[in-house]
């Protein structure tokens, strides 16, 4: 089955994030309030072939560890859908 | 005795010729190495230098470490090997996990291209074995991702093992602790963001770099001596590196790597499981 992949990489708690820090202190310089906790990261889209879900899901989550991800200071939010069998 | 030293080529570097020319204008020999080859036998000392290897695409060095010639550099450092990562060259060996911690965006967000003041902290590796501790230097930096981050424990164990080879003496970029440059238990790895083979003459505004590159010389086995200080034994290599046969690859061929195992990420500082869910 192909399995569609979303991998969300963002930065682990607690690491500097000056992007977001940027982007949250212009905020109200353009009107926009009430808005807090910014947080800049990256989308990675593809799609995996594999028997199960499970699999995929353990195929995904070894690359993002690996390669798509640096552990020291990212992490990663996994997302499959639109299952074509 | 000379010292042949490799400077390794990713597509995308551009401080090549700028290590080369320190190298050679200090008395030792430099000869570039195509990221595509499998080895660096036979160098008594090897660079990674600045640039934008593989277009920092993902992150910088996240591609680089899967080049060939990383394990072919992974086995020569592990033979004791010496090996300078400089800028894009230290966030490789980070990616590579031979050295801890990783390199952020710059506090600020700005791209620095300045030259900055260094204190050298410590004298146990090799690219400082035969400075003066304590010594300021002012080296350029030139760099958007410099921003030295680790662990607490691992900040600790650098610091306790005096692995903080450089520090910035005002701070440009929000490292930790002020790093500028670090290296490994060894001492034979060395990482470090600014660039003394730019500052190796005074006609480029500074030769204070000179003091680091001799260093590493003389690690490498120029002016007739081994490592000094706790950097160990680096030039009794013997062959080191050589994980597969020579000479794959020509400079130019950026073809496509054939597939290989990826190799294990050796640096498991802060590896709690990412949080993942569906």
């Amino acid at each position: 089955m192909r399995f569609d992949a979303l991998v969300e990489v963002r930065l682990r708690p607690g690491i500097a994030d000056p992007q977001g820090a940027t982007i949250e202190r212009a905020l109200p310089a353009l009107g926009f309030s009430g808005i807090a906790g910014v947080g800049v990261g990256k989308a990675i889209r593809f799609t995996v072939e594999a028997p199960d879900e499970a699999a995929a899901r353990a195929r995904v989550d070894e690359l993002c560890h690996q390669f798509l991800t640096n552990p020291v200071i990212e992490d990663a939010t996994v997302v499959l859908s639109g299952v074509t069998p | 005795m000379s010292a042949r030293v490799g400077v390794v080529v990713f597509p995308g570097s551009n401080c090549e010729h700028d290590v080369v020319e320190a190298v050679v204008g200090l008395g030792g020999s430099a000869e570039l190495v195509w990221h595509g080859d499998r080895s660096v036998r036979g160098f008594d000392g090897v660079v990674l230098p600045g640039g934008f290897a593989h277009g920092d695409y993902l992150r910088p060095g996240a591609i680089a470490r899967f080049s060939p010639v990383m394990g072919a550099v992974a086995s020569y450092a592990a033979d004791g090997g010496p090996v300078v990562g400089i800028c894009n060259g230290f966030q490789v060996l980070t990616e590579a996990g031979l050295l801890p911690g990783a390199l952020q965006k710059n506090r600020g967000l700005t791209f620095l291209c300045q030259p900055v003041t260094l204190r050298v902290e410590s004298l146990r590796s090799v690219l400082t074995a035969d400075a003066v501790e304590g010594a300021t230097l002012r080296i350029p930096i030139n760099h958007f991702e410099g921003n030295y981050t680790c662990s607490i424990e691992t900040l600790a164990q650098l610091r306790d093992e005096g692995r903080v080879v450089l520090r910035y003496v005002d701070n440009p970029n929000g490292s930790v602790d002020d790093i500028a440059g670090i290296c490994n238990e060894r001492g034979n790895v060395v990482g470090l963001m600014p660039h003394p083979e730019r500052a190796s003459d005074e006609l480029l505004g500074s030769a204070d770099g000179v003091m680091l590159v001799r260093s590493f010389l003389k690690s490498c086995g120029l002016f007739g001596a081994g490592a000094a200080g706790g950097a160990g034994q680096p030039g009794d290599v013997g062959q080191p590196g050589d994980v597969g046969q020579p000479g794959v690859g020509q400079p130019g061929d950026v073809g496509q790597p054939e597939p290989r195992p990826m190799p294990a990420r050796r640096n498991t500082d802060a590896l709690t499981p990412a949080s993942r869910q569906a």
